[in-house]
């Protein structure tokens, strides 16, 4: 089972933070209160993929399948992005990625709309998903982030 | 006031004792303690008196905060412009029913196929009494509201680890939990644990409260019997003639009970903003849009794309682009009102200082889903007798909220298959619109068996793919609120802003709307003192 060393991971804490961030929103509070204490409390068998396992945290496995469940959703399958009222930036041979830890950072603090998606994450998470998007998309950086790297920027 | 009310007296008595011995001051804080002034900070319509001699103010934003001030401030004798991005006034107050079609971020396209008559409110889709703001607007605009069911007794609590994954009844949960709390706190009155914390006499009316609260029974037990099925639900209701004795049911035991969790979702329930009386408006959510329409429209220049905010000592300049003609444009006034979400207006040039700059900047937005199903009839209504209100669910799809709206309707039904939050959201938003329906469809069914045969067709709206806002609302924290709040408030020379991101309400329009009306208090006592 591949994604069985995140899932030893869930504890009531871990889940608590990104709960108490949602609930900080009224819309939220009654729902995230009882999605919150009801879903993430469970963990469920979910996708192959480690997607729908459990609400407080991501539980896929590695760096691709973090990218297509998760980051995807803004940034697209093909990691260009997209353009409306708004933006969504590229990924895909974007040259800020050249430092790893800056990537790093913005998956762990977030920036402008983006949520702090990595607080959801463990650090191994973080380095796997960063590392998967500097090395695909027709991003060629060889250099890799490590746990320890993200746990430093934490 | 230090003492609590004895019994006897009554709570105009209590007010009226209040009255004369502290004040107006006290009285409207003991009536706000008992939940009888308005709990927004509405107050009743703004009236900003005094003559802005022609100043002329840019909205930015067409949704409820927008609409708002634009209304009010015509009123009050400004000249107004709106720039809207969409092809439609009203933001995220907003409907899908028959006919529509919506294109998402990537370029997929969903037309909706709901019968007549049934629609989904992917935003917003609750107006609480304690909302007074936008109930002033409903009533002023013509908007129609019914009672929207939040807690139905007889939806169900689901969790697939409890039960075998069988839903229960909210009732049956709620009936049981409380049964054995009071009985287990009864417990430990009896047994004097607790003589250090209530006297004697209190002791008394604790037992008295408790046997009321939890249905117990004479030794204060929480039992099968009349008292508990008429709680959680008989194993054979009452009924007239010869077969009319009701057979009581068999609580759950407490160990069940805790064990299962479900308990987790009655806490939401007693919010605030979940309390009754709870309103939707009839037809849809975009009927506030429709009846705001009616008194702006003519101000609001639709499919205006801002391409940038700029200001210098004489007045505002805004560039944006016509989403149809492609046309390059500017609209110049002595104010900017922008009510953009920062999702969208931190990617805009916005000439302003350091700490606007930043609070804008700095604010994520949330995640969420839903999922509209229609099916060919409502057998949530005829075979499980839910009317309205919401199952709760560990499952990804978060909860099913049932129409409130045309009970005992014989045609198709259309019901919220899927609410996510969390990293559900995220992860649902990632799947084409066709997958999160057959998902959200998937997953529903191990609580509504009749899913698979009765499904018609359905709409999925993952709010970080909405072109318009990218991400439901603002995430404030303490300490984003502590360190960007006042600043996202305050006018930054002849720009300032307003939307539920400049709210404390956040997520509801009725924080568009007080911000908006603070916001244009200040701009206006601003103007007049120019």
């Amino acid at each position: 089972m591949g994604n069985a060393r995140f899932l030893l991971n869930f504890t009531l804490g871990a889940a608590v933070g990104v709960l108490a961030a949602a609930a900080a929103s009224a819309q939220t509070a009654g729902e995230a209160q009882t999605a919150a204490a009801m879903s993430a409390q469970t963990v469920k068998p979910g996708d192959a993929d480690g997607a729908f396992v459990t609400g407080g945290k991501f539980s896929e496995p590695d760096g691709d399948k973090m990218y297509r469940r998760v980051c995807a959703g803004c940034h697209m399958p093909d990691a260009k992005g997209s353009v409306a009222a708004g933006f969504y930036p590229a990924l895909a041979g974007n040259p800020k990625l050249a430092a790893g830890a800056y990537p790093v950072m913005i998956v762990l603090k977030g920036l402008h709309g983006m949520p702090p998606v990595g607080a959801m994450m463990t650090d191994a998470q973080v380095a796997d998903v960063v590392n998967h998007v500097r090395s695909h998309f027709g991003n060629h950086y060889r250099d890799k982030v490590t746990a320890a790297d993200v746990k430093a920027l934490r | 006031m230090t003492q609590s009310p004895t019994l006897p007296m009554t709570k105009r008595d209590l007010l009226s004792m209040i009255g004369k011995s502290a004040g107006a001051t006290a009285m409207y804080m003991a009536m706000s303690s008992f939940g009888q002034a308005q709990a927004s900070t509405f107050k009743g319509p703004i009236k900003l008196e005094g003559d802005p001699r022609g100043a002329s103010v840019l909205v930015l934003g067409a949704g409820v905060a927008g609409m708002t001030a634009a209304y009010e401030l015509e009123k009050a004798g400004y000249k107004v412009q709106v720039l809207e991005y969409n092809d439609r006034v009203g933001g995220r107050s907003w409907t899908l029913r028959g006919g529509d079609t919506y294109t998402e971020l990537g370029g997929a396209t969903q037309h909706c196929t709901f019968a007549p008559g049934n629609y989904i409110n992917p935003g917003p889709w609750r107006i609480p009494t304690e909302h007074g703001g936008l109930v002033h607007y409903c009533k002023l605009f013509g908007v129609g509201l019914e009672p929207f069911q939040q807690n139905n007794y007889n939806a169900y609590l689901h969790s697939t680890k409890a039960f075998g994954g069988v839903p229960q009844r909210y009732k049956t949960i709620q009936a049981d939990y409380y049964g054995h709390v009071s009985e287990l706190l009864a417990k430990a009155v009896k047994k004097s644990a607790l003589d250090d914390a209530v006297t004697a006499e209190d002791q008394a009316i604790l037992l008295e409260s408790l046997r009321s609260w939890g249905a117990l029974d004479k030794d204060l037990k929480y039992v099968k019997g009349n008292a508990s099925a008429g709680r959680r639900g008989w194993e054979k209701g009452p009924g007239g003639g010869l077969t009319a004795v009701p057979i009581p049911s068999e609580p759950l035991d407490m160990h069940t009970v805790l064990n299962s969790g479900l308990w987790r979702a009655i806490g939401g329930n007693l919010a605030v903003e979940h309390q009754y009386a709870i309103f939707q408006p009839a037809g849809g959510m975009d009927s506030i849009a429709r009846g705001f329409d009616k008194a702006v429209g003519h101000m609001v220049r639709l499919n205006s794309k801002v391409t940038a905010i700029k200001q210098d000592a004489r007045g505002v300049t805004v560039e944006y682009l016509d989403t149809r003609s492609g046309a390059k444009l500017t609209a110049k006034a002595d104010y900017c009102l922008c009510c953009i979400p920062l999702s969208i207006l931190s990617q805009i040039e916005v000439q302003v200082g350091d700490s606007l700059g930043s609070a804008i900047t700095s604010i994520p937005y949330l995640p969420g889903l839903k999922v509209g199903l229609e099916f060919k009839r409502r057998f949530w209504e005829q075979d499980e007798q839910i009317y309205g209100g919401i199952t709760s669910t560990d499952l990804p799809i978060g909860q099913i909220s049932y129409p409130s709206y045309g009970y005992g309707s014989q045609g198709p039904g259309v019901l919220l298959g899927a609410y996510a939050n969390g990293a559900y959201a995220y992860e649902f938003t990632t799947l084409s619109p066709a997958e999160r329906v057959q998902r959200a469809l998937a997953f529903g069914s191990q609580i509504h068996a009749q899913y698979q045969s009765e499904f018609l067709n359905g709409v999925a709206v993952g709010w970080h793919r909405v072109p318009w806002t990218q991400g439901c609302f603002a995430i404030w924290t303490e300490e984003s609120r502590a360190q960007h709040y006042r600043n996202l408030c305050q006018m930054d020379g002849r720009v300032l802003l307003a939307g539920e991101h400049a709210s404390y309400i956040g997520g509801w329009q009725e924080g568009g709307i007080t911000s908006a009306l603070d916001a244009i208090g200040r701009l206006h006592q601003r103007v007049l003192a120019s």
